[in-house]
């Protein structure tokens, strides 16, 4: 036994986030960890980093005691993190991330010896089979996965220094979230040569597959408590799922209830930005159109170009057959609403409550005369969508800061429903982050609001997501728009080759770039 | 095996220290402004705690206040201000030149505050939509301020009977209220309080700032104009430094072209003292209030007890840096 926690609780003004858990890492194993959003995951992995004071903890490592009272202990007793949310300086090289908190090499203590730096950097990634990062290359010039790879690489770096503790325990909170299907494939190889080293994985995901194909054993939690723990080999989704929600579930993807309007919603010709080319796509009324595309195809930045947070430098919008010219505050005025992607960055103003969140693009109409602020109004208002895409939070007055991560996307999700939307953008993988149960409300509400004729243009990596929820697919490959198909009878398979077009495998050494 | 040991002991502790830590950061700065008042109390019995004394302070510090009330607006939307100062000083020469000119007070308000509303014009155009920073673009239109205001007047003092009756009067005298009068300028920093509070507590435009100050990207993604608000918050504090000018040029009855530049600064200290007051540390203009009342008792009770204005001046910086520090530390507990 590598780790054993047991009777792990915390509580937050009294409000308890893990109750009582216990869980055992074995060496050579990978164990996932896997609970709804707020089932206390999150918090039980802060104890274990020490940056989080337990109420109640029992740490053994390797069969001793131990206090992991600060995140220099859980590094000293070999616990290593990575973390959903890149913790990167997009300033630094690679090399300079690789080993940040850490000693450079110097002369004198002093002069960085850069050139050293870099080899070892570049040993350090060699080691995850990453040879095609560049350890002087500027982070912030790097795709999402590269800096994710780099991240990760970091949670390695101290092992060969001579001063690093020999590292027991990774604990990776859903490294895979930014990952194209390439860059998984070469996570998961690293996580492979790790479990050959006798040390174990506690790996956090919401992705099913991904599950099954890389771990041992299975922990689920669910309202801050462990309901239990399976070996993968005696399992299936449809158990987990049930632990993990305490009910079973027909179906994720809920079906289409309505038929798809006749009438034009959304017509878009000619649409360019610097990112983006393409030449005409139209949404009905009630219609869910998916956007597909590797990482970097411009799937996004479509969506953006179309809105107008990215600049246009063409582009003819007709919304119900009018001509518009969007920007930001123009679409959410003319019914056009979306859920960015990313809460944290370009969705949420984590400083402010959660009503001031949901209602901040409706102000004009959820106010007195466009001018003064309506306190009860957004209470009712915020309290009503909150209810809608089920967000828990203790009032409309919490700060968004405090919700966990998937009630956080549900506050980004409620604000596009402020008001009757005609058109619902979802940028990017629009329940990224969110667990199985919260989707499948998403999904509901997407559903809901297409029932009533909105038109729904969604982007995602999450290829069953896609052919679950979408009527048509564009698919996007190197800025353009280059096909459209229907859903019906596409598999992922499928999907997938037309996502590459005809040079699949001539790319696959970097599907993010 | 080992008997495994228990290691989270204190949460009783940890709960309680985490609550007074909060209370602390809410209040601390309240509490210290309070101690200083019950110290000058108890050093100067017969004149610190009474009505005059405290009609006084208020007019003391309405100029100041104005400036930092207005000061608070930008620093909401997350920039800052440096022209503020020499602002002041230039609608002060500009009112003052054109009464040498022989025109009516009105004619010097409405010139003094529309040169105002352009200088934070100019503020706002640079930093939103040329995309200068702010630091950048108000320490050049604060030199460039500070030199036109030297220019205009040719460096020297306007002052004497160029200067009207019912303008000089003005910032002198108050509202009669049986015994007490409280003073003019006093009503009007009032004013200016209630006005800024009603705009960022109360409207739609204060909302979205605050929103802008706390994401900028999220804020214009969520519709709100951001490059439009953050130019108008300039241009509100260019009409409070104005303002300030104004009021500065009266209470003088006088206009030199040095004589606001030291405004700045202080509003600043005095928006960051206010910033101590708040939750997730954004600037409130009550919170403001606060930290002009700090500045401005420290002043009034330390001439009384007759400290050098040298001394004054290094006590005063502490105090700024002992409150920052204390509520940055309560903080860390988080």
């Amino acid at each position: 036994m590598l780790l054993a926690v047991r009777h792990a609780s915390k509580s937050y003004n009294g409000v308890p986030a893990l109750t009582d858990a216990s869980l055992e890492l074995r060496a050579g194993e990978v164990h996932a960890l896997m609970g709804e959003n707020g089932a206390g995951k999150s918090t039980l992995i802060k104890l274990l980093a020490g940056v989080l004071a337990p109420d109640r903890i029992e740490v053994e490592i390797q069969g001793r005691p131990a206090t992991l009272h600060s995140p220099q202990a859980a590094y000293g007793h070999g616990l290593r993190f990575i973390h959903q949310e890149l913790n990167i300086v997009p300033q630094l090289s690679v090399a300079e991330n690789v080993f940040l908190g850490q000693r450079y090499p110097a002369w004198f203590g002093t002069l960085v010896r850069w050139r050293t730096l870099n080899r070892r950097a570049r040993d350090v990634l060699a080691m995850l089979g990453v040879h095609h990062i560049d350890p002087s290359e500027r982070m912030a010039r790097l795709s999402p996965g590269d800096q994710m790879l780099v991240s990760i690489a970091r949670a390695f770096a101290g092992d060969d220094s001579d001063n690093g503790s020999r590292a027991l325990v990774y604990v990776m909170d859903e490294p895979t979230a930014a990952l194209t299907g390439h860059e998984v494939d070469l996570l998961f190889e690293v996580i492979n040569g790790l479990k050959a080293r006798g040390s174990a994985v506690l790996y956090v995901s919401h992705r099913m597959e991904e599950i099954f194909r890389i771990s041992d054993r299975i922990t689920v939690m669910r309202d801050g408590r462990v309901v239990g723990t399976r070996h993968a080999a005696d399992t299936h989704p449809g158990e987990l799922i049930r632990l993990m929600t305490g009910r079973t579930l027909q179906q994720v993807y809920p079906p289409r209830q309505t038929p798809v309007g006749e009438r034009m919603r959304l017509t878009v010709r000619n649409l360019r930005s610097h990112a983006v080319r393409a030449d005409a796509f139209d949404l009905r009324e009630g219609e869910i159109v998916g956007v597909a595309g590797l990482n970097g195809s411009g799937r996004t930045e479509l969506l953006r170009a179309l809105v107008g947070a990215d600049r246009r430098l063409s582009g003819e919008i007709l919304l119900d057959g009018r001509r518009v010219s969007l920007t930001p505050a123009m679409a959410w005025r003319n019914g056009v609403a979306f859920v960015p992607e990313e809460r944290r960055s370009q969705g949420l103003v984590l400083s402010r409550s959660v009503a001031d969140n949901i209602t901040l693009p409706g102000l004009a109409w959820l106010s007195r005369g466009g001018m003064l602020i309506d306190r009860g109004l957004e209470r009712r208002t915020s309290r009503s969508l909150g209810d809608t895409v089920q967000l828990k939070m203790i009032g409309p007055d919490q700060t968004v800061r405090e919700l966990s991560g998937g009630n956080q996307q549900k506050a980004v999700f409620a604000r596009a429903l402020t008001r009757t939307t005609r058109v619902l953008l979802l940028l990017d993988e629009p329940t990224r982050g969110v667990d199985v149960g919260a989707k499948v409300d998403l999904y509901r509400l997407i559903r809901e609001l297409s029932g009533q004729g909105a038109a729904i243009l969604m982007v995602s990596s999450d290829l069953p997501e896609l052919i679950g929820m979408t009527d048509r697919i564009l698919i996007m490959r190197q800025g353009v728009l280059v096909d459209e198909v229907p859903t019906a009878g596409l598999t992922e398979e499928s999907l997938l080759s037309l996502c590459y077009g005809e040079t699949a495998h001539e790319r696959s050494t970097d599907g993010g770039r | 095996m080992s008997v495994p040991q228990t290691v989270g002991v204190r949460p009783a502790r940890k709960r309680r220290a985490f609550s007074v830590a909060r209370w602390l950061r809410t209040f601390g700065t309240l509490i210290g402004f309070l101690i200083i008042v019950a110290i000058f109390w108890q050093q100067r019995p017969t004149t610190f705690m009474t009505v005059t004394n405290w009609l006084n302070i208020t007019q003391q510090v309405s100029i100041l206040g104005v400036v930092a009330f207005t000061m608070t607006v930008v620093m909401v939307v997350g920039d800052f201000d440096l022209s503020v100062g020499t602002m002041a000083s230039l609608v002060g020469i500009i009112a003052g030149t054109l009464f040498q000119n022989e025109q009516p007070v009105a004619v010097a308000v409405v010139a003094g505050l529309l040169a105002g509303a352009l200088g934070g014009l100019i503020n706002g155009f640079l930093v939103s939509y040329v995309g200068i920073s702010a630091f950048v673009t108000t320490l050049g239109t604060m030199t460039i301020f500070g030199g036109l205001a030297l220019y205009i007047s040719g460096g020297t003092t306007i002052f004497g009977r160029v200067i009207p009756e019912a303008f000089g009067n003005f910032g002198r005298e108050g509202l009669v209220l049986g015994s007490i009068t409280i003073p003019n300028l006093t009503l009007l920093a009032l004013a200016v309080l209630v006005l800024t509070w009603f705009i960022l507590e109360q409207t739609v435009f204060g909302r979205r700032l605050y929103a802008i100050g706390g994401n900028r990207e999220a804020s214009r993604l969520a519709g709100v104009r951001v490059r439009f608000l953050r130019l108008l918050a300039f241009v509100v504090s260019g009409l409070g430094a104005a303002a300030a000018g104004l009021m500065l040029a009266s209470r003088l009855a006088s206009a030199n072209p040095k004589q606001g530049d030291g405004l700045m600064l202080n509003a600043i200290a005095a928006v960051f003292l206010g910033m101590t007051m708040s939750e997730e540390g954004e600037p409130h203009v009550l919170g403001t209030l606060v930290g002009v009342l700090i500045l401005g008792v420290l002043a009034n009770g330390l001439t009384q007890l007759n400290i050098d204005s040298y001394i004054q001046q290094i006590l005063t910086g502490g105090i700024i840096i002992l409150a920052v520090t204390l509520s940055s530390l309560s903080r860390r507990g988080q």
